[in-house]
């Protein structure tokens, strides 16, 4: 009789507390249901996209919301593709693209009837980062295509005039590169290694444009690409030239502008057709001068003034 | 009462009406009908908690199979190109390739390592806890090595980049520290706690007559262990080590991070692999849904699940035969 009643109690109990819990569960529902109504006040632009320009994004966003209160920007990272696809679905207002869209993505998005709309709001240089005590301080495309490009000739630092690095007893050069669908991996693709070629394996593929740098920094027989704007104290910038022997190009925002630096490339924001008010207001700030000063105080190369 | 509970067969009804003596009580207090609905109500949801592990599995299965099925069976693909070549060049513009072998041997390679690392190990503690520990010390161990098991994969993967990397580097003077080695000994790291546990739990199994008979014959410590306990507890200690097998092929995040995610099939420790959990982890974010590139991600999926559904299975066919032998 004890065990029975002591069961029963502890059904009640338990009922209780899951009946407890559902309705918690749905008045916070119903809660949040009432708040997406309410949003009239404060405006959330969702923003998504390029891991290349989620740091710009970020400042960007941060900056915004001290001019603009009521309006809160939300940026997350990703990636380009992530971004369209997030585009495409509807979940972000504005998606960032380190790439211009490819045609099948616009036609993807047109099938959703949604008309991509277009905005440059800066330029991204992609860096070449060596270790820091890695004695090379120019490279060419050349050379970097035959380091990289499957086939390529070049596997020893030897090879392109280093004969040794302090810290570092191999003279392999260790290939740092990103994973096989981001935006910096096929734009470094395209120009460096060939649109009809592919990589050499065997690289390591980061995920993130940070972490090459990151690993360049603490590799001293490695190479690696990312933007420019994640440069460190411990890692440096080769100049690049198009041919072997010629004088190299730094990276700077004069370079990017006129063209010189070979890898440079520009970034965007895509809208799902026309923007709205408050979507377009953002765009306008990005692309006048305050925003473009902050593109240039994030490392990145802003927009020619005219 | 409680036995009754557990093993109770399955379609019969507990409580109440298996004890006669507790149903004449209730007929006499006149339970209400909300009171007993509610109880059969209330049975109903515990038997769908039951069985919804295995509506989950093949649910799970049949979403991963299905993701990927189309691509599977097309013309396009060719299981033994798959399966047999290196090249895994999923968004090649000229070329696409999907060659998993690299990432197979990634996987093998790392898990092994990190099996022959753990094991030592995991069934030495076991053996130390189970047979020489007592007290306050085997709680105390026991705990921790259980805390071991606590700490998210994330977080060993940070181990590896900033601890285990320059580690590695300076102390084997090689040039990446991100490599098979680096993931081997955070996944054996892992898999530790999953084998104390086990294979503690099988030495306690054995019957303290076989160590007293042992100690009866005159044998020392070491012979007690060696040649009495271990063969009695084998088949748990090997289920203990397939389990750690199956946590290491499942391993992700850890294993993303710090083998250094390059697709070569390595020729020492100290070279970068990548597995086949960190190619879809990595990947699978931006590949665009339905692509041929989404789905090779999902047979990949479907690789995967193969491996750790035979390891798993075999574990816990050997542990039945513990229970049975």
């Amino acid at each position: 009789m004890h065990l029975t009643k002591i069961r029963l109690w502890a059904g009640v109990c338990l009922s209780a507390a899951a009946i407890c819990l559902l309705i918690a569960g749905c008045k916070r529902k119903a809660q949040e249901e009432s708040g997406g109504a309410e949003q009239s006040k404060k405006v959330v632009i969702q923003n998504i996209g390029s891991d290349t320009m989620v740091n710009l994004a970020q400042a960007w966003a941060e900056f915004y919301a001290k001019t603009e209160p009521m309006v809160s920007v939300e940026v997350s990272g990703g990636g380009s593709g992530v971004g369209v696809a997030a585009l495409i679905n509807g979940t972000a207002e504005i998606a960032n693209c380190s790439r211009k869209l490819e045609p099948e993505e616009v036609a993807k998005a047109k099938s959703q009837g949604k008309d991509p709309k277009e905005f440059l709001v800066g330029f991204d240089g992609l860096a070449v980062y060596v270790h820091k005590d890695n004695p090379l301080s120019q490279i060419s495309l050349e050379e970097l295509a035959e380091i990289y490009r499957e086939g390529g000739k070049i596997n020893k630092w030897s090879e392109v005039g280093v004969s040794a690095i302090p810290g570092s007893k191999s003279n392999d050069i260790i290939r740092v590169s990103r994973q096989n669908n981001s935006g910096t991996y096929q734009y470094f693709r395209e120009t460096v290694v060939g649109k009809k070629a592919d990589f050499k394996q065997g690289s390591l593929d980061m995920n993130g444009s940070k972490d090459v740098v990151e690993l360049v920094s603490k590799t001293p027989g490695a190479i690696g690409y990312s933007g420019l704007g994640y440069a460190t104290a411990a890692v440096k910038i080769l100049k690049i030239s198009a041919k072997r022997g010629e004088g190299g190009v730094q990276p700077s925002i004069a370079s990017v502008h006129d063209k010189t630096y070979p890898l440079s490339r520009p970034l965007f924001m895509y809208t799902p057709g026309e923007p709205s008010a408050q979507v377009k207001r953002y765009i306008d700030w990005i692309v006048a001068e305050p925003g473009q000063k902050i593109v240039e105080q994030t490392g990145y190369v802003p927009l020619p003034k005219n | 009462m409680e036995q009754e509970v557990l093993n109770l067969p399955e379609g019969a009804v507990p409580g109440p009406s298996k004890a006669p003596g507790a149903r004449s009580i209730v007929r006499a207090r006149k339970r209400p009908v909300w009171e007993i609905g509610f109880e059969v109500g209330l049975e109903w949801l515990i038997r769908l908690c039951g069985i919804s592990a295995i509506l989950f599995v093949f649910g799970i299965f049949a979403f991963v199979f299905r993701e990927g099925a189309a691509f599977l069976f097309s013309s396009r693909f060719s299981l033994v190109k798959f399966l047999f070549t290196t090249e895994w060049y999923p968004t090649s513009m000229s070329n696409i390739r999907y060659g998993v072998l690299a990432l197979i041997v990634g996987t093998g390679s790392v898990t092994i390592l990190a099996m022959a690392i753990a094991v030592p190990f995991g069934l030495g503690a076991a053996i130390f806890i189970s047979e020489f520990c007592t007290g306050r010390l085997k709680e105390i161990l026991k705990i921790i090595i259980e805390l071991l098991a606590a700490i998210p994969s994330v977080v060993w993967g940070f181990i590896g980049i900033s601890i285990m990397n320059p580690l590695i580097q300076t102390v084997f003077s090689v040039p990446v520290g991100l490599n098979v080695f680096n993931g081997a000994t955070l996944l054996a790291l892992m898999s530790v706690p999953i084998m104390v546990s086990i294979g503690e739990d099988s030495l306690k199994a054995v019957p303290d007559s076989f160590r007293e008979a042992a100690l009866a014959m005159g044998a020392t410590r070491w012979q007690t262990i060696v040649r009495v306990l271990l063969p009695a507890a084998k088949n748990g200690l090997l289920a203990a080590v397939l389990l750690g097998i199956g946590r290491a092929v499942g391993e992700t995040m850890a294993v993303l991070m710090a083998t250094g995610h390059a697709v070569k099939i390595p020729h020492s420790i100290f070279d970068p692999v990548r597995t086949l959990t960190a190619t879809i982890a990595a990947e699978l974010g931006e590949a665009s849904v339905g692509s041929d590139h989404y789905q090779v991600l999902f047979i990949v999926g479907i690789l995967l699940f193969t491996i750790t559904f035979v390891v798993n299975l075999s574990a816990d066919l050997i542990v039945r035969g513990v229970r049975k032998g």
